[in-house]
């Protein structure tokens, strides 16, 4: 989450999910299917707008279920959420509602922010993101006039080539209106998987170390190498947006992927299969045979949740326990052991500095691999396997063994100590529909299943309410091109720059006209076939929000 | 301010917003409830928890009547006996007593009072199945309304947990029944099969269809975790038996979700034990008998022990590190692991690889 470690010096979710819907005023959802992506802190916000009156504002271009619940619905044009922020902003400047008291005291940067919104006149915000300018000013009223205010989102903000300016433009929101630091308050980016956000903190990116403790930063470095007993590089690495591609170029020879399908996951499809091709050698640790086995040299058996224990650190920085349930079948190993294994196959015959501390690879359960981590991990100092075991209740940072966790972030003071605002600018999309390609894509998850769909296709239930994939498309458009509900003429066939699918149409209002909604669950229907690889520069995400496309009927 | 009052001749200070129920749980004294739950607005029509107030010519509901001072009450006193034995022989006279077969044996909370207060199906009870077996097609849901005591705690579940106001209450002739919507399917009338109206359901009329069968509650293990699928980090209870995952129930104390869960954390079990599930190492037949790796179809898998697997792997990426350097090898860590395992592989990538090309999949 580049964007809010620019802006406060922190990147997760600042709030916890409890104290959002127990004691927000206002909602401020913005490019999150919350109810079908986070079903249960979906509910919780509809328990919140039904019995307590907590105004919903949802502002996507889909009519997404949650918007039955919302007060306000701004349906603005995929790719102009910045032009909407600093519409929004202005008005909230226009009226005095902005927080003077906490953008004197907290955060700096805020003359040269307010120029940039006052040039975005509710007129011209109206014009382009085709939100019309009464209900910009509903917005904005609620907004200011109801705090604290919680804002929620996920990949519809990140997911495009602006995602980074996006996120920083809602950080600006929160600081005008002081939302910040305050329970019901805050800016929460909502992760998708299951441990994407222990993922991160534990250095699974390729600029830093567990903790986010940067490999560029020399005493970082030396830290690391202390512990590990080992030279490291201090050159920021490749992600994987860059990683596959790099195998074409000749910089990428072997791949090690453990529980990830790149060919169902990834952008542009077609070129991740030549990719895929060309590599010299990949191994693959996963559960099931996926699209990309069939690009394997080696296949290793892991372990699912319910067959091993440790940690999952959820979107609100709380980490908890998983328990083993039942052994890995066959030959199946927990994934911990297999890396393990490798690692010391691979470190045989080279010494390591014989005085590190951690240079061994000899842990006898997760819980040893938890005590190094939380030795080497500020963020996680006080996390043990023990405390979660007696019912401790830990979100990051827990500082120490005897400190309680934080469930929220940036109280009294950011942790980069002021708060920077950054004047955001409009960055249209890579890709606008044209003559030949006249509609918007956008693609995302459904609630019965689960990504690259590895999981739930193989889950009975969830196969049989949603068999297939759909995509969304509104009456008038399929009403234009003949297609209907029943009969034959059910079926389109969308094509993009880069390929083409076909799949069963879903006639609904759920979707504005211009514009298509598709999953990438299934592999004879995947999206990402017609995705392309436009990322945003900083934190190289993938524009998978917005894709031109044609539509006709199959 | 507190509120005076004797339970039982026990004397306790009782807050004044508080229910007899409500303040008797707090102190430890048992008053049996159905209908009630903490989790839901109570509507007090099981007639269960009648209690006896010194004063009062009827009994009262203990879960809707609230304290005043100077209140006495006895729990168990021999008219709320007798009057908790008649409400649950009228609730058995309608009840099928295929406690042998049905899902909920041992995890019924009408069964467990039947128990303790020794009442059994009357002679008189009709017994008869008044509507069908499985009456919605629902995947993941099993409904057999003959079973179903009239407690409406799936249509609070469903109105006040899930918010979808799936379940009402209708009246055909003299019965009144539990309907989907306007008398639709559940999927119909918008069910999310979220499973709460199950997770809080007291008896065998609501179960888990894909569990059926596989186990009940007395033969299976419990164990909490945390849910595979989203970052809201439910926690939730796999059932085990025989070594096998039969079903997810709900863990009250769940910090994140409480009782709730979602379709996928609830449902989308079954992926654990499926059979496509790798089971053995396998390699390209070319690895093993050191041929170059052909181009296009890579060729049969082999099943091999670990031992050979992982000397291949260490052998291959330890060749493109020491051949094109470290930066030649990339790493995809996974959202789906566990903490500590993204620790190694970030350790794995850093120290043993020597390369920061490390990546998952938060950006996609
Ligand atoms: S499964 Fe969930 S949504 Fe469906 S009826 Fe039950 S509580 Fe309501
Ligand atoms: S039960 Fe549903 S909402 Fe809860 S963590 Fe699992 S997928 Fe997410």
């Amino acid at each position: 989450m580049a964007g809010l470690a620019a802006s406060f010096g922190s990147g997760a979710m600042s709030n916890s999910m409890d104290d959002i819907a127990g004691q927000a005023q206002a909602f401020f959802v913005i490019g999150s299917n919350t109810t079908e992506q986070h079903p249960v802190f979906g509910t919780m916000l509809r328990r919140a707008v039904r019995f307590r009156g907590a105004k919903l504002i949802v502002a996507d271009p889909r009519r997404i279920d949650l918007v039955d619940f919302a007060t306000l619905h701004l349906q603005q044009k995929p790719g102009t959420d910045i032009v909407l922020l600093n519409g929004l902003m202005h008005i909230i400047l226009q009226n005095g509602w902005e927080d003077e008291r906490f953008i004197a005291e907290r955060c700096e940067g805020f003359e040269e922010f307010k120029e940039t919104v006052m040039r975005y006149t509710p007129q011209m915000v109206s014009e382009t993101t085709s939100v019309p300018v009464e209900k910009l000013h509903q917005a904005a009223e609620i907004m200011g006039t109801h705090k604290p205010m919680a804002v929620m989102w996920a990949m519809g903000i990140t997911q495009h080539i602006s995602g980074v300016p996006n996120v920083l433009n809602l950080a600006n929101l929160q600081m005008l209106l002081g939302n910040m630091g305050i329970p019901g308050g805050g800016v929460n980016p909502l992760r998708g998987q299951n441990n994407v956000q222990g993922a991160c903190d534990l250095g699974g990116l390729p600029n830093v170390y567990p903790g986010y403790q940067k490999v560029t930063v020399a005493e970082h470095n030396r830290k690391f190498e202390a512990a590990w007993g080992a030279p490291l590089s201090d050159k920021i690495g490749a992600t994987v947006t860059e990683i596959i591609p790099d195998i074409l170029e000749g910089k990428t020879h072997a791949l090690y992927i453990l529980g990830e399908d790149p060919l169902m996951s990834d952008p542009d499809t077609a070129h991740i299969r030549k990719c895929m091709e060309a590599v010299d050698f990949l191994v693959l640790q996963e559960l099931f045979p996926s699209e990309t086995s069939h690009y394997a040299d080696v296949m290793l058996p892991g372990a699912s949740f319910a067959e091993k224990t440790g940690t999952f650190t959820n979107t609100e920085r709380r980490i908890q326990m998983v328990h083993k349930a039942v052994d890995p079948p066959g030959e199946a190993l927990p994934d911990w052991k297999i890396i393990t294994r490798l690692a010391k196959r691979m470190l045989h015959g080279r010494t390591l500095s014989p005085d590190a501390p951690y240079a061994g690879w000899e842990y006898s359960s997760t819980a040893d691999v938890m005590i190094e981590t939380a030795a080497l991990t500020p963020l996680y100092a006080g996390v043990t396997h023990e405390r979660l075991e007696r019912g401790e209740r830990l979100q990051w940072p827990v500082k120490a063994l005897d400190h309680p966790g934080t469930p929220i972030l940036h109280v009294g003071q950011f942790s980069r100590g002021k708060g920077i605002f950054h004047p955001i600018d409009h960055i249209p999309p890579a890709e606008e529909p044209d003559e030949d390609y006249p509609f918007v894509m956008s693609t995302g998850r459904v609630i019965y299943h689960w990504h690259g769909g590895q999981m739930t296709r193989r889950a009975q239930g969830l196969l049989e309410v949603y068999s297939e994939a759909l995509i969304e498309i509104n009456p008038d458009d399929a009403a234009r091109m003949g297609i209907t509900t029943n009969g034959s003429a059910q079926r389109v066939r969308v094509s993009s720059r880069r390929g083409s699918i076909e799949a069963q149409a879903w006639v609904t209002d759920r979707v504005p006209p211009g514009m298509v909604y598709a999953n990438f669950h299934f592999p004879d229907a995947s999206a990402n076939e017609l995705t392309q690889a436009a990322l945003d520069p900083v934190a190289k995400i993938p524009e998978y929000k917005v894709t031109a496309v044609h539509v006709e009927p199959a | 301010m507190t509120v005076n009052i004797t339970i039982n001749g026990q004397k306790i200070q009782a807050q004044p917003e508080q229910t007899i129920l409500e303040a008797a749980r707090e102190h430890g004294i048992n008053i049996p409830t159905l209908c009630y739950h903490k989790d839901l607005s109570p509507t007090g029509n099981c007639r269960i928890c009648m209690v006896d107030v010194k004063g009062a010519r009827f009994l009262q509901a203990a879960c809707a009547t609230q304290v005043w001072e100077g209140m006495e009450i006895e729990t168990h006193g021999e008219k709320s006996i007798v009057s908790r034995k008649m409400t649950l022989e009228m609730m058995l006279a309608n009840h099928p007593v295929d406690c042998l077969t049905c899902e909920a044996n041992g995890d019924c909370e009408l069964q467990d009072l039947a128990y303790e207060y020794r009442v059994e199906v009357p002679e008189w009870g009709t017994k008869g199945t008044h509507y069908p077996v499985d009456s919605d097609p629902n995947p993941f849901i099993f409904v057999d309304f003959n079973k179903c005591i009239l407690c409406r705690r799936c249509v609070q579940a469903c109105a006040e947990i899930q918010v979808r106001d799936v379940w009402g209450v209708a009246q055909r002739g003299f019965d009144e029944t539990i309907v989907a919507g306007a008398d639709t399917t559940m999927l119909e009338a918008r069910c999310e099969s979220c499973g709460q109206c199950v997770a809080y359901c007291p008896t065998g009329a609501l179960t888990s269809k894909i569990s059926r069968g596989l186990g009940r509650a007395p033969q299976v293990t419990k164990v909490t975790t945390t849910c595979t699928y989203c970052g809201v980090g439910c926690q939730l209870d796999l059932n085990v038996k025989d070594g096998k995952v039969i079903g997810v129930t709900s863990n009250p104390d769940a910090p994140v979700n409480g009782m709730a869960l979602c379709v996928k954390g609830r449902y989308g079990w079954d992926f654990i034990h499926h059979p496509d599930r790798l089971t053995k190492p396998l390699v390209r037949q070319y690895l093993l008998s050191d041929q170059p790796k052909p181009k296009g179809k890579l060729g049969e898998w082999v099943e091999v022990d670990w031992d050979t697997a992982l000397d291949i792997t260490a052998r291959k990426l330890s060749h493109a590190r020491d051949t094109f350097g470290p930066d030649s090898v990339g790493i995809l860590t996974s959202a789906k692991c566990l903490n500590e395992e993204n620790y190694l592989m970030n350790k794995f990538a850093r120290q043993v690889v020597g390369t920061n090309n490390i990546d998952h999949c938060a950006r996609l």
